[in-house]
């Protein structure tokens, strides 16, 4: 029995028998076996896409008086055709160093695993036309890489491409803490109403709306506090306001400013 | 020989002697809570009118309560009711008094000022609250005056709410291997640290939400011996604010029931996180906060909901500082009653007296639960 060396995942291929008289040739991989009966002495051919898993396959060749047995590879096909890409994390800050990652694994049409280097491009790209490009060779199948959040919040686009196979995700910059937290007071009716300046990250970004906003308003022998979320960029609500109080302001750990409220 | 079947013989024997010695000579507290009975005395004294009052509400007897009142012209027995159990769902909704106390105040000939203690048994525990009652005498008998507590009427309008709510969708189970999920919320724990305390070790922090997405987040710990092997592992149970919208902040507490804090060598902490719908109503204004130094040492104040959804449950979670801004304690109460637009409800937070005097200040967080939806 004359076998290949090893064959390309779904390509064709063939196998030489030598004797005479009929036989049963087996062919057991990876999730797959193959059962033939055929004439000793002929060609056997398969045609494409007969064995399609990457591996180590056993031929056994069983006749009415001998049994021949041999191995050979199948190996993933050499032009990719699937990309895994994982992009880490789907959600991050704006202006983190490294911040965001991507590893791609290289497939074939089969979904085996391509072990060749091959050069892999990253590029990630946000609304307003900044792009971050790298390149990186695969090893043992797989390839990655780390980018730079950028200073803009906004939904970026993070690709990888190897030659016309592309798998992108999507990556979303969000603002950071608020940066330079002011509010302002004023009288409405008996209360005091309590409105902050559109909020914004130290880049300039709008933090989103529904981030809490803590106001504090501590006076002689007690305080207030409430939470509000922030509607349209601003917070806004009106607390007491008692003569000599003190109110300030704050978003997670971040502080702003103070007032001192004199009727 | 095998003593199981005359082992078996006595207990079912034993069973069948105090069956019947049940049924023939029931105790005065089966009877009453069988039906056919009563616990209740006369009413001879101011003691035993409130007395009997307080039994026929652990029975939930409303109608005999309602009609053993002088006051009951006052009110209806709906009212009456439902100034015991809420008029709203709430957490005396699904309560039962648990057992009560009597303390006289103030006695004359014919009229007394009688303390009712009431305990009750809720889902998260005893929750207590006390009413002055003022009994009177009626010829022989006296009767209690119930001190109602009408309800505040909200008056039918139409509130206009558009705060954000947050949806989750995540990813199906045909999508492809590499393929994105929704970001777990990034949490941090921004201050931590143990204390010991009579009965175990007590780990007090808090947890920020520096995510711009609501996070469901839970707090484990996990001590650690001086050669580094486990010794115990706790979480936060309900002493934490679960749902945390951007920004907010959470405190935590952990408690480790019997351990000595010169055994544990480290301390490993496991923040948790997981999106979860969220809405960022209701708001709710936490007032008057005051510190009130021992004995009795305690936070109080009271929470006033600013929006137009009835919060059925109120949790309210106490963060106390020593002057360098350092957590001391960590203390909790669920409010009772429900919450009501633009309706203050005042709450208590205990604060154990040997730290009272350590205290500065406080920063008060309120979790609240709508039934229909939670925040």
């Amino acid at each position: 029995m004359s076998l290949p060396k090893a064959v390309e995942a779904g390509n064709a291929f063939s196998i030489q028998s030598t004797g005479s008289g009929r036989a049963t040739l087996y062919i057991v991989g990876p999730e797959q076996v193959l059962k033939r009966d055929i004439r000793l002495g002929e060609t056997t051919f398969f045609p494409s896409g007969s064995l399609y898993n990457a591996g180590r396959y056993l031929a056994v060749l069983t006749g009415d008086s001998s049994t021949e047995s041999g191995s050979f590879d199948v190996i993933p096909a050499h032009k990719p055709v699937n990309l895994s890409f994982l992009a880490r994390p789907s959600r991050l800050p704006v202006g983190l160093h490294d911040g965001i990652t991507g590893a791609v694994y290289v497939f074939d049409a089969y979904h085996n695993l391509i072990t060749v280097p091959t050069q892999v491009s990253f590029e990630l790209s946000n609304p307003y036309g900044a792009v971050q490009k790298r390149v990186a060779l695969t090893q043992d199948g797989a390839a990655w890489t780390a980018m730079d959040s950028t200073a803009q919040q906004g939904v970026d686009k993070f690709a990888a491409r190897i030659g016309d196979v592309l798998s992108a995700r999507v990556v979303i910059q969000v603002a950071g803490d608020p940066c330079g937290l002011k509010m302002s007071a004023t009288k409405s009716g008996q209360a005091l109403q309590l409105v902050t300046d559109p909020v914004r990250d130290c880049n300039g970004n709008a933090v989103p709306d529904g981030t809490i906003v803590t106001f504090t308003e501590a006076y002689s022998g007690g305080q207030s506090t409430v939470d509000v979320p922030l509607k349209r960029g601003i917070a806004e609500v009106q607390m007491a306001g008692h003569n000599g109080a003190t109110i300030s302001v704050a978003s997670g750990v971040v502080l702003g400013n103070q007032i001192r409220w004199e009727k | 020989m095998s003593k199981g079947p005359l082992l078996a013989a006595i207990l079912a024997g034993a069973t069948v002697a105090l069956v019947v010695i049940g049924t023939v000579w029931p105790v005065p507290s089966a009877v009453a809570y069988a039906g056919s009975g009563s616990l209740l005395h006369s009413s001879s004294s101011p003691e035993e009118a409130v007395a009997n009052l307080g039994d026929e509400i652990r029975a939930q007897a409303w109608d005999k309560a309602y009609a053993s009142l002088a006051n009951k012209a006052q009110f209806t027995e709906p009212e009456f009711v439902h100034d015991l159990t809420g008029y709203y769902p709430s957490l005396l909704t699904y309560t039962t008094l648990d057992k009560f106390e009597v303390r006289p105040i103030h006695a004359s000939a014919d009229d007394a000022e009688m303390e009712l203690k009431l305990h009750w048994a809720t889902v998260v525990g005893s929750s207590v609250s006390t009413r002055d009652l003022h009994v009177v005498r009626n010829g022989d008998h006296w009767e209690p005056e119930w001190p109602i507590v009408k309800e505040p009427m909200v008056p039918p309008q139409v509130i206009a709410v558009n705060y954000l709510r947050w949806d989750v969708i995540y990813r199906g189970p045909g999508d492809d291997w590499g393929a994105q999920d929704v970001e777990t919320p990034h949490v941090r724990i921004v201050d931590m640290h143990p204390i010991e305390r009579a009965d175990g070790v007590v780990i007090l922090g808090e947890l920020l939400n520096e995510d711009v997405v609501p996070a469901y987040v839970s707090v484990t710990a996990t001590l650690l011996s001086k050669n580094q092997s486990p010794m115990a592992t706790e979480g936060s149970f309900d002493k934490i604010s679960h749902v945390l919208l951007p920004k907010q902040v959470t405190p935590f507490f952990i408690k480790f029931a019997n351990v000595s804090l010169s055994d544990v060598g480290s301390i490993r902490m496991t923040p948790l996180s997981a999106l979860v719908a969220a809405t960022a109503d209701p708001v709710i204004e936490i007032g008057n906060q005051e510190l009130h130094p021992d004995p009795d040492a305690s936070l109080t104040g009271q929470l006033i909901n600013q929006s137009g959804q009835v919060v059925n449950v109120a949790h309210v979670l106490g963060t106390f500082y020593d002057k360098s801004g350092k957590v001391v304690w960590i203390a909790d109460e669920y409010v009772d009653q429900a919450l009501l637009p633009q309706t203050p409800v005042p709450f208590e937070i205990h604060i154990p007296e040997d730290l009272a005097r350590d205290i500065s200040t406080q920063r008060t967080v309120v979790a609240t639960y709508s039934f229909g939806g939670s925040q």
